[in-house]
């Protein structure tokens, strides 16, 4: 071992060696134990994200969930009401420009539409400052779990059996007995039967969020977009089409563009804010805050919604988020199914390359 | 000119900072990509306000390290040991510069809005593309590990340099008093009074 010429050797070298490695070892240690990397047990949004890929197989380029669906675009409306719990610009009277996307769960992009009672919007309002408010909502009042663990037994649950293709109803009705709160949105599930048009839907963020006014003050507020378009008697899919939504979408907008209300409702004390799972009772304050109009819809594949990331926590200046568990899980398992779509579509080494174009959707 | 033997104060002050900041850093970034919690959130109003801290304290660093040398290796070590110790030394500040540089073309790339607190938004430095933000954002995240495996290593070399050879260079960037200096300051034990004509001319002489 070299040592200084004008020093002499260090007394309990072996010692002291063993503090360098001591402490190097413990900071390693302590790096790995944050990374997740000693504890498999703990969930992180990669082991979410994971989870989801295993139940829909792997569609390069595509999201992990809500893969299939259409891109839309159009403006947002404020009439001022909001103003006074939010500092946001987009509740000023003013046009915001939006990107949205309109889509079903589920991670295959090529599912039949009529597979799930259930559709979703996600929109980007880009406001004039460079802020952005992103929200990715769904047609139903309540949520299915109020948390990001709920949600991940949730899926290995209702993971489908190689054999018959659907999942297991033993393993998915012990979970679903063990977890009571899932009744509210298992009841909407089995009297709502999909319906024909993304754009007669009304879309939900069902989390909580907090709007900031001028002074400083929070108001704990869900806000959903409820459709102007009524269904029309009669008219539904024909049995085995399974792209309906998307061709609807087009005809409808191909005449007119369509509309939806932003209602904004006011939590009282005590409503709760961190529970996805309990809807507000019907007679709180609810604020009309303005009009969303989508004007035109491009297939996703080569569309700027495609690129697009809707995770609920980017937040203008005046709006937050609230406790509620399932938003960081939201924010933190989006990340990770962008960055694996993304990555595809980059053709970076080790992972799956997407077709490019990727295919239209059938 | 002498080398000085020490980093200047400033120099030290800004490598302590910076240690203490780029190790919260790393971190704080791979415990928000791996918790579900709502940890998630304030690591990740944390990281981007630190991420342009530490680029602002680099871009001094890097000022400070030009304005004044930093003192010379001791001579006697051996030449490998030269060369990892600048190797290492220029990987680092490579580093602290293009992990924020990247984390923030990173975000851009990707189409987010970069802000650092609830409406302080710093401008996109590139255009929206999904491709490019794959390609930083995995820089990101390998580039943040060989970061904190040279850090450990820096770490490492330094305790050396502390405990087994017990040389300047520790010292050089703690308490900026070389315990080479030090011993040259006190006249040397057990060889008695220095002869009288080193003594400095005493005051009574004029």
């Amino acid at each position: 071992m070299p040592v200084s010429s004008d020093t002499s050797p260090p007394p309990h070298p072996l010692l002291r060696c063993s503090v360098i490695a001591v402490a190097v070892t413990a900071l390693a240690i302590a790096f790995a134990y944050v990374a997740g990397w000693l504890t498999p047990q703990r969930l992180t949004p990669q082991r979410m994200v994971s989870a989801l890929q295993t139940n829909s197989g792997l569609y390069p380029g595509y999201r992990r969930n809500h893969a299939k669906g259409v891109c839309v675009a159009g403006y947002f409306e404020g009439n001022g009401a909001a103003s006074a719990y939010s500092t946001a610009s987009v509740f000023e009277k003013a046009r915001t420009p939006v990107l949205g996307r309109f889509s079903i769960p589920g991670g295959n992009p090529y599912a039949p539409d009529g597979s799930t009672p259930v559709r979703a919007l996600g929109l980007r309002f880009n406001l004039p400052n460079g802020q952005q408010w992103r929200t990715a909502m769904i047609n139903t009042p309540v949520f299915i779990v109020s948390t990001p663990e709920a949600f991940n037994q949730l899926t290995v649950a209702t993971r489908p059996d190689p054999a018959t293709g659907k999942p297991d109803p033993a393993r998915a009705g012990a979970f679903f007995a063990s977890h009571p709160e899932t009744a509210a949105f298992l009841g909407w599930a089995k009297t709502n039967k999909p319906s024909a048009s993304f754009a007669t839907d009304r879309y939900d963020a069902l989390n909580a969020f907090y709007f900031v006014d001028t002074h400083g003050q929070q108001h704990p507020v869900r806000w959903r977009f409820e459709p102007e378009a009524k269904d029309e008697a009669g008219a539904g899919p024909k049995a085995d089409d399974n792209d309906y939504l998307s061709q609807d979408l087009r005809q409808r907008l191909a005449t007119t563009p369509q509309r939806w209300r932003l209602l904004v409702t006011l939590a009282a004390p005590g409503d709760p804010t961190n529970d996805p799972t309990k809807a507000w009772p019907a007679d709180r304050t609810t604020i009309d805050a303005g009009t969303l109009v989508i004007e035109n819809e491009q297939a996703q594949d080569n569309a700027p919604c495609r690129d697009i990331n809707f995770d609920p926590t980017i937040l203008p200046a005046g709006i937050i988020v609230s406790d509620d568990p399932l938003l960081p899980a939201r924010s933190a398992a989006y990340a990770d199914s962008y960055l694996r779509r993304t990555r595809e579509e980059a053709h970076i080494p080790g992972t799956t390359p997407a077709a490019t174009p990727k295919p239209e959707t059938k | 000119m002498t080398a000085p033997r020490a980093f200047h104060p400033l120099a030290r002050l800004l490598h302590w900072t910076m240690a203490v900041l780029v190790l919260a850093m790393l971190f704080i970034g791979v415990g928000m990509v791996s918790t579900v919690s709502p940890k998630h959130q304030w690591l990740l109003a944390i990281h981007k306000p630190l991420g342009i801290t530490i680029l602002l304290l680099v871009v001094l660093r890097i000022i400070v390290r030009l304005r004044f040398r930093p003192p010379a290796l001791p001579a006697d070590m051996p030449a490998l040991m030269q060369f990892a110790a600048h190797a290492s030394h220029w990987l680092l500040y490579a580093l602290m510069l293009g992990m924020p540089l990247i984390g923030w073309a990173m975000l851009s790339a990707g189409g987010y809005p970069v802000m650092l607190g609830s409406s302080w938004r710093l401008p996109a430095i590139l255009p929206a593309s999904p491709v490019l933000f794959a390609w930083l954002r995995e820089a990101h995240q390998y580039l943040a590990y060989l970061f904190f495996f040279t850090i450990l290593g820096h770490m490492g070399a330094a305790l050396y340099h502390a405990l087994i050879r017990r040389d300047d260079v520790y010292p050089s960037m703690t308490t900026g008093f070389p315990a080479s200096v030090e011993a040259a300051k006190k006249p040397p034990e057990n060889i008695g009074p220095p002869p009288p004509d080193v003594l400095p001319p005493s005051d009574n002489a004029g």
